[in-house]
């Protein structure tokens, strides 16, 4: 056994800074595409080849709902055409559609959390993802976030898939056995709003179709930090980030 | 895929013993994409029977279509022997749903699963099967409704249907304090959602019941009518965690039908890709399987390793899971000289860590404790159920596709498929940790030698007809049966997923054990429930 506290001493702190000071190391998120100026026909073009229909042409160029990318690369991707900048940023959490879901986040709880996760058809990238929350780099606990067994010890919902029809009752179960006050948070396009999958005669498309959704993480899967940043926002301990990316301003600022 | 003189000949000695054995009755040939056997319902039986105990063919996959004048079914076979793939085809009129099961055969428990998948999706009636009913569909669904069929609309949302269900399934232990206790669908903190029936009595653990298809996204139907380009979106995100090697064998199908000739670069960067994911996906297996016995240090040590490749993966194929690459006639980006660097030196170093956990594992003997002797799966019993990937070669069925089929750069490629005997929860980890070294070992010596030129075919026209992929995902065989229409949509996508084929098997490694080691079993067989159920 002292081999392994003698690794495990030898190995170090990886743990990132995070939210305390940004992240930089390489590759903790795949990045995603931005609203930018453009042309009209090379607007179009764009807008035909984005699967998801997460591009729109907008103010003399096109706008990303970043809640609909899936990270195709297809914008990104030069020998289709004209492409569109990608930025590498982690922090994508944003508050669920209505007005009425900021009201709910208002200091319902203190700093820490304890979530139940519900995997309701996820592909098993989301999982991963939320997975590598507790590994050594992301190490949740020491934001005094942590994973419950039980819904019945549960602040937070951490629902991931477009809500499989087998998962319907056990998603609804979950949330009606949790005390208030409690929150959702949807990570993943899929439960934000089906994916690639729904909605279909299989899926609901989105997990704001069973219970209310006061989070939204977009992302095909979110990277652990966006995850983190979902959670940190669900106790307004990081801002919220727009879902619209928008061309810039002729001016140079955004709109 | 070229055969050579000898695979040929062998292929139509094949087709002259078919032949003889039937007299007529079986309508046997044989080209490049396999030997096929036309059968009638009478000899269905006799000819599957026949392929599997005399022939040592394993059972692949049923692929069910509907076709003008009625259904068409498929059951392919694969083995050492050339031809590689054998399908087994029979026409049924319409009006006609009853076919004799081939579930019963030594070599059927494989076909099972996909006979209960049949049933359901497309109402099938398989005669003689023991169990049919409520395995895809649960039991609120409606019955009678098989959403496979042509004239069920996929896209429509289906109104929810008010039922509470209560999945009780009858219990076999007739013993006093005997009681079956349920997991599932929800528990742990990042399982994926399944059902686990356990019955016990008191600490040990008599036999378990799954239930699985909690996921169902009905994969396959939204797919139907879809371009390729969309349909490759579905393919890579069915399973999130082995979306190159599902991409791959969708890519694979649709070159075959249109003859597309994939650039040798594209080939050997594919080879890259699948390795990477590969050691990517066995690390966290890994990890997995030293949080399952709460050896900590362990564990972080996987987890670092896992999570670097997902870093490595994200710098330079730009996705953490590698999606967004592959696409049909090659792949949609290629590779720094700077990034194959990269790959090589990080895969190395991949590899020496887990060398290093391997090391410090081995001689761990409270770990060891736990993993020796638990789940067994007998090596008799991985090849009656046709277990595939690292479970099955834990166990001694030594088969891989990619030696079997040599697709993309395997053909050319050097390496060694490792292979245990005991099957149990210790023989996983060791085929785990040594695919996962010699992955690394395949990609760095991948990268070093890269052919040049373009990474993708020009556009070619759309065709239309039926092919079959296989790869080896990193959790075992995958089938991806596709069917084109003239205007490149897809008509039918059949994947058989290799954690389809292991969760079937299962139930084996889960009888009489002590009920703590339920999370060890099931996290050495690693597999994906979001694979298994589509």
């Amino acid at each position: 056994m002292a081999s392994w506290v003698l690794k495990g001493l030898r190995t170090g702190i990886r743990t990132t800074t995070y939210p305390d000071r940004p992240e930089t190391a390489a590759g903790v998120t795949p990045g995603r595409p931005q609203g930018t100026r453009l042309g009209d026909d090379d607007a179009a073009d764009l807008v035909a080849r984005c699967p998801t229909g997460a591009i729109a042409q907008q103010d003399g160029g096109v706008a990303v709902d970043l809640a609909r990318c899936v990270h195709c690369q297809r914008c990104l991707r030069d020998d289709a055409g004209t492409v569109v900048p990608w930025e590498a940023t982690y922090e994508w959490a944003s508050v669920a559609d209505d007005k009425a879901a900021m009201r709910r986040l208002e200091r319902a709880f203190g700093r820490s959390l304890h979530i139940r996760f519900v995997d309701a058809g996820a592909c098993g990238a989301c999982v991963s993802e939320a997975r590598q929350l507790n590994n050594p780099y992301y190490n949740m606990h020491r934001l005094g976030l942590f994973m419950t067994p039980t819904p019945r010890n549960a602040d937070v919902l951490l629902v991931s898939g477009p809500v499989s029809d087998a998962m319907r009752l056990p998603l609804q179960k979950a949330y009606e056995a949790m005390p208030t006050p409690k929150r959702v948070v949807a990570i993943g396009a899929c439960a934000v709003f089906g994916g690639v999958f729904g909605p279909s005669f299989a899926a609901a498309g989105g997990a704001a179709e069973i219970v209310p959704v006061d989070v939204v993480v977009p992302g095909c899967p979110p990277p652990p930090l966006a995850i983190l940043h979902g959670l940190l926002l669900a106790v307004e301990r990081r801002p919220a980030v727009p879902t619209l990316s928008s061309p810039p301003q002729a001016g140079g600022g955004r709109s | 895929m070229t055969t050579t003189a000898a695979q040929q000949s062998s292929a139509r000695d094949f087709v002259d013993l078919c032949r003889n054995r039937w007299q007529g009755r079986v309508d046997a040939s044989a080209d490049e994409s396999g030997g096929r056997l036309a059968c009638q319902r009478s000899d269905l039986v006799d000819v599957c029977q026949w392929l599997g105990q005399e022939r040592d063919y394993a059972f692949a996959t049923l692929i069910v279509e509907e076709t003008a004048d009625g259904r068409l079914l498929t059951y392919v076979f694969y083995g050492s022997d050339s031809p590689r793939l054998v399908r087994v085809e029979l026409a049924l009129a319409a009006g006609i749903a009853e076919v004799p099961s081939i579930a019963g055969l030594a070599n059927g428990p494989s076909a099972d699963w996909h006979e209960r998948e049949a049933e359901d999706l497309f109402g099938v009636r398989f005669e003689g099967h023991p169990r049919l009913g409520e395995f895809v569909l649960h039991e609120d669904w409606p019955e009678g409704v098989n959403p496979m069929r042509h004239d069920f609309d996929g896209r429509a949302r289906q109104t929810h249907r008010a039922v509470d269900p209560k999945w009780e399934p009858p219990t076999i232990v007739a013993a006093s304090g005997a009681f079956a206790m349920p997991v599932g669908p929800v528990f742990s903190d990042f399982a994926e959602s399944a059902h686990f029936l356990l019955e016990t009595v008191g600490e040990d653990v008599i036999r378990t019941i799954p239930r699985f298809f909690y996921k169902y996204r009905g994969v396959e139907k939204i797919a139907e009518g879809q371009m390729p380009d969309r349909t490759v979106l579905l393919a890579e995100r069915f399973s999130g965690t082995s979306a190159f090697a599902h991409g791959l064998g969708f890519c694979q199908a649709v070159e075959t039908i249109c003859a597309i000739a994939v650039p040798s670069r594209a080939l050997a960067l594919r080879t890259v890709f699948a390795e990477l994911e590969r050691l990517r996906h066995h690390a966290a297996v890994i990890a997995g399987i030293c949080r399952s016995t709460a050896l900590v240090v362990a564990t972080s040590q996987a987890e670092l390793i896992e999570e670097d490749l997902l870093r490595l993966s994200a710098e330079v194929a730009n996705h953490r899971y590698l999606f967004g690459l592959i696409r049909p006639g090659g792949l949609a980006a290629d590779i720094s000289a700077d990034a194959a660097r990269r790959l090589a030196e990080a895969s190395r170093a991949a590899a020496a860590r887990l060398g290093d956990l391997h090391d410090m594992l081995r001689y761990s003997s409270s770990f060891l404790d736990r993993l020796e002797e638990v789940g067994v799966v007998a090596h008799d019993r991985a090849r009656s159920y046709g277990l595939v990937g690292p479970v099955a070669r834990a166990a001694g069925v030594d088969r891989d596709m990619r030696k079997l089929f040599a697709y993309a750069g395997y053909k050319s490629a050097d390496f060694f498929v490792p292979a245990e005997k005991e099957g149990d929860g210790y023989a996983r980890l060791r085929v785990l940790l040594r695919e996962a070294e010699e992955s690394a070992a395949l990609v760095d010596r991948l990268v070093s030698s890269l052919p040049a030129g373009p990474i993708s075919a020009p556009a070619t026209a759309w065709r239309a007809g039926a092919a079959l992929s296989v790869v080896e995902a990193p959790q075992g065989a995958a089938f991806h049966w596709v069917r084109l229409s003239a205007d490149g949509s897809v008509a039918r996508y059949r994947i058989t997923p290799p954690s389809f084929t292991n969760w079937h098997g299962f139930h084996l490694a889960a009888e009489n054990f002590a009920f703590q080691d339920f999370p060890i079993i099931l996290a050495s067989f690693g597999l994906s429930n979001a694979e298994c159920d589509r």
